[in-house]
């Protein structure tokens, strides 16, 4: 039977990942000196898993690898190793060399064997020097096992279990078949311990055998098939020749005065004693190789494509509660059913119930399937604590991180798309924000500063705060920077948060140099882009000498949005509500140009290039008078332009469904919906449109 | 083709265990803990256990030690999967009641031969 292994690999990658996370948490929320129990068992667990797993699934260099950490955890475990700030520190290195290492498997990228090696040699070097001796006993073991595997034209054995052996499960039948496929079989039962029939109890096993077996056998082969009763019998297998005879007892004296041997030499017993148990004469034992020194690279993975596609995994409540769901709806459904085989007037009002109640299933089910989702936002937290700690210790900076609403949930995509930003964020409070310990001291603060993300759930969105207590921003130098860059001038009068708004200014930054932690050639125009993508808004709040928040509000999920519904001739559009600024109706004096090719309104100070939707669409609209219909104002990465329109409707939520997946991509538009009455409309992508129209006018000029 | 129930807090472990029994022709009840193993095989007389050791919950020692002082479970094959080669930790699952042990890793084939032992 041969099973493609490769089907499972994604699932190990999901939870070895996971594990490594937990790793990492665990590592940085243990006191040295004094370890909680249980963290460490955490920590212990999920190597062990990683391990089990790399070696079930033949990814060789990441199981050797594994297999030192693992030792040194069961150690911290067992209370033998004392938890120190140096093997924390290795853990945790460990901890991103094993999670570069699962990834290069993954992508089928070469294993950087260098990095690895010189990881894994520290945490030999923490685990003890006595890496010889381990080699030594190692090889001692194997010559012994070789003795022992002495053929034998055949063998006697002598079976008597001990009366439980029943109740482990074990079956004499099933041993003696085992024995019988090896060779030639003949066995004497021996009853003389059967007791009277009154005492006799079924539940035990009373008989033995002799059993003799001809033909060239190893006597491993014997032993392998008693190794899960050797405890509950007596077991004697003798040579039929002579001088061939080794029974169990033999090799594991044999094996015993070799270890006394090597005890002499090894200065670490611990490491004796985890050789004895592999110098018992089993073959399943495996023997501890030498860790060798450069893991060949591993070619073997999963596909990338695999990777892209992305999984979810879902808590059982939130399945169960979509299963209890559409119960309900399928109870509603054959109640309307019913009612409808046979319509009179007097059952109308039981079928406007039971609409209502449809309406409310339908709701609940959809909520419950945009829950499946949602994830908690402790997955884009969970790296901050090891970046802090990196960071701190780099610049030398005393830090507090506080996580707050870890559990509060968003959904996945945007959770992805989130992290990056938040990163970039945190990094900017650390860097820029927090003073260092003396220059606080010297402000009459603590030494340590607080940097504190708080998540939760404000109306439609998610609301992801990042405060700090440190310098603050100081608006006379943004103030001076932005009339340097030439963003403002000199005379402009600008409101607190204007001046704030300023740093999300493409090319502007504030920092005196590009700093190792800060400058990474993603400025904080990109992150609010970023966030704008999303459908969400940043904000900043500061104040000198105090600190600085940071509030981004996020929808809770891409798959709804926040729509307006607008007109064009006889079809129906929706703007994204984020995106528009403002609506108005147009006076003719404020439109500059050739009608119908680059028109400009004249928006207060600003031009605003208007687009008509019927040109762009080609459709016939109630009227091409500009003054007859409606200018949407929408803004879309930093440009503005005015949609013409010939009327707005409603606003409502909206499902989002892809026009790529169902059709094809089209410009301009970003997706469509279904509305109440059964008919689609598109959803207008305005960063798309603007896209558009500032090509037509280049064509235009 | 017999009912077996496979513990194990590993996804991906658990995922290739049920996939080879199952493609040997065996019902496979898959649990992910001791708690929710017991609970399972109470709920579900199954005709062998295959559990992992190290556990959140309820390790797989304890879960043995549990599922043998029940009366239906008294005679049941019960296997450990153990990555520890060492003794020790085969010889704790033994003292709990275990049939005996697998020793990870494994491959499919050397699973199905070692359950082919004690299923008969």
């Amino acid at each position: 039977m041969s099973i493609d292994m490769s089907q499972f690999y994604q699932t190990f990658f999901d939870e070895s990942f996971e594990g490594l996370e937990s790793m990492e948490s665990g590592l940085l929320g243990l006191d040295v000196g004094a370890a909680d129990e249980e963290t460490v068992n955490t920590i212990f667990r999920a190597a062990h898993s990683i391990k089990g797993g790399s070696a079930t699934f033949g990814f060789t260099a990441v199981a050797e690898f594994t297999h030192v950490m693992e030792t040194l955890l069961d150690e911290m475990r067992a209370g033998d190793r004392m938890v120190t700030e140096h093997a924390v520190d290795l853990l945790l290195t460990s901890v991103d060399v094993l999670r570069e290492m699962l990834t290069a498997v993954q992508n089928e990228d070469d294993i950087d064997s260098e990095r690895v090696t010189s990881v894994q040699k520290d945490l030999e070097m923490l685990l003890n020097g006595e890496e010889s001796v381990t080699a030594e006993t190692v090889s001692s073991v194997e010559s012994v096992s070789e003795e022992a595997s002495d053929h034998s034209s055949g063998w006697i054995v002598e079976f008597r279990p001990f009366d439980y052996l029943l109740k482990t499960g074990n079956d004499p039948v099933r041993l003696f078949r085992e024995l019988s496929l090896l060779g030639e079989y003949s066995a004497t039962v021996n009853t003389e311990n059967l007791p009277l029939f009154e005492d006799f109890d079924p539940e035990l096993s009373y008989l033995s055998w002799t059993i003799e077996l001809l033909g060239d056998v190893a006597i491993d082969s014997i032993n392998e098939i008693f190794e899960w009763v050797d405890d509950d019998c007596e077991l004697k297998v003798t040579a039929m020749n002579a001088q061939a005879e080794v029974s169990v007892e033999e090799v594991e004296s044999a094996v015993e005065s070799t270890v006394s041997e090597v005890e002499e030499k090894a200065e670490d017993k611990a490491v004796v004693e985890s050789n004895v148990q592999e110098l018992k004469p089993e073959k399943t034992a495996e023997v501890k190789a030498a860790p060798s020194p450069a893991p060949a690279p591993e070619k073997r993975g999963a596909k990338k494509a695999a990777t892209d596609q992305g999984s979810i995994r879902v808590g059982i409540d939130k399945v169960d509660a979509l299963i209890n769901m559409v119960g309900e709806l399928v109870i509603t459904q054959s109640m309307l059913s019913q009612l409808g085989e046979n319509i009179t007037p007097e059952k109308i009002e039981k079928m406007q119930d039971g609409l209502a109640q449809l309406e409310r299933n339908t709701r609940e089910l959809q909520e419950s399937v945009m829950r499946i989702r949602m994830l908690p936002i402790s997955f884009a937290f969970q790296r901050f604590p090891r970046m802090v700690r990196d960071l701190s210790q780099k610049l030398g900076k005393e830090i507090d991180l506080r996580l707050l609403g870890e559990q509060t949930e968003l959904d996945k995509t945007v959770m992805e798309k989130i992290g990056d930003p938040l990163v970039h964020l945190v990094r900017n409070s650390i860097d820029h924000g927090i003073e260092m310990p003396d220059d606080r001291e010297a402000a009459g603060k603590p030494r340590m500063g607080i940097v504190e993300l708080n998540a939760f759930h404000q109306g439609g969105n998610i609301v992801i705060e990042i405060d700090d207590d440190g310098k603050g921003i100081d608006k006379e130098v943004i103030r001076n920077k932005a009339i340097e860059k030439g963003v403002i001038a000199e005379t402009d009068v600008l409101s607190d948060e204007q001046i704030y708004d300023l740093i999300f200014a493409p090319g502007f930054s504030t920092a005196k140099e590009v700093s190792d932690v800060s400058g990474r050639g993603v400025g904080m125009d990109v992150v609010k882009r970023n966030i704008r993508e999303l459908g969400g808004t940043i904000e900043i709040k500061s104040e000198k000498g105090k600190g600085s928040k940071i509030t981004i509000r996020l929808p809770l999920t891409l798959a709804i949005l926040d729509g307006q519904l607008i007109r064009v001739g006889g079809d129906t559009y929706i703007v994204p509500l984020v995106s528009i600024i403002e609506s108005l109706q147009v006076r003719d004096e404020q439109v500059n140009g050739i009608a119908g090719q680059a028109e400009l309104y004249k928006l207060r100070d600003d031009y605003v290039p208007i687009v008509r939707l019927h040109d762009v669409f080609t459709l016939k609209p109630d009227s091409e008078k500009l003054t007859d219909g409606l200018i949407v104002i929408v803004e879309g990465e930093g440009s503005q332009v005015g949609l013409f329109v010939d009327d707005l409707l409603g606003q409502q939520q909206v499902v989002i469904k892809s026009l790529e997946t169902n059709f094809r991509p089209v410009e301009g538009v970003s997706g469509a919906t279904i509305l109440g009455d059964g008919t689609v409309a598109l959803i207008l992508d305005v960063v798309g449109l603007i896209k558009l129209s500032k090509q037509e006018r280049i064509k235009a000029a | 083709m017999a009912k077996i129930l496979a513990v194990d807090d590993s996804a991906s472990m658990r995922q290739m265990v049920s996939f080879t029994l199952k493609g040997a022709g065996h019902d496979v009840v898959e649990a992910s803990d001791g708690v929710d193993a017991l609970e399972k095989a109470k709920s579900n007389q199954v005709d062998l256990v295959l559990t992992d050791v190290n556990m959140p919950n309820m390790d797989g020692v304890t879960l043995i030690k549990e599922l043998r002082a029940l009366p239906s479970y008294k005679f049941t094959p019960m296997l450990t999967l153990t990555t520890e080669s060492g003794m020790d930790k085969k010889m704790e699952g033994k003292q709990a009641g275990a049939t005996g042990w697998i020793v990870k890793p494994f491959s499919p084939d050397q699973l199905l031969a070692t359950i082919k032992k004690v299923l008969g």
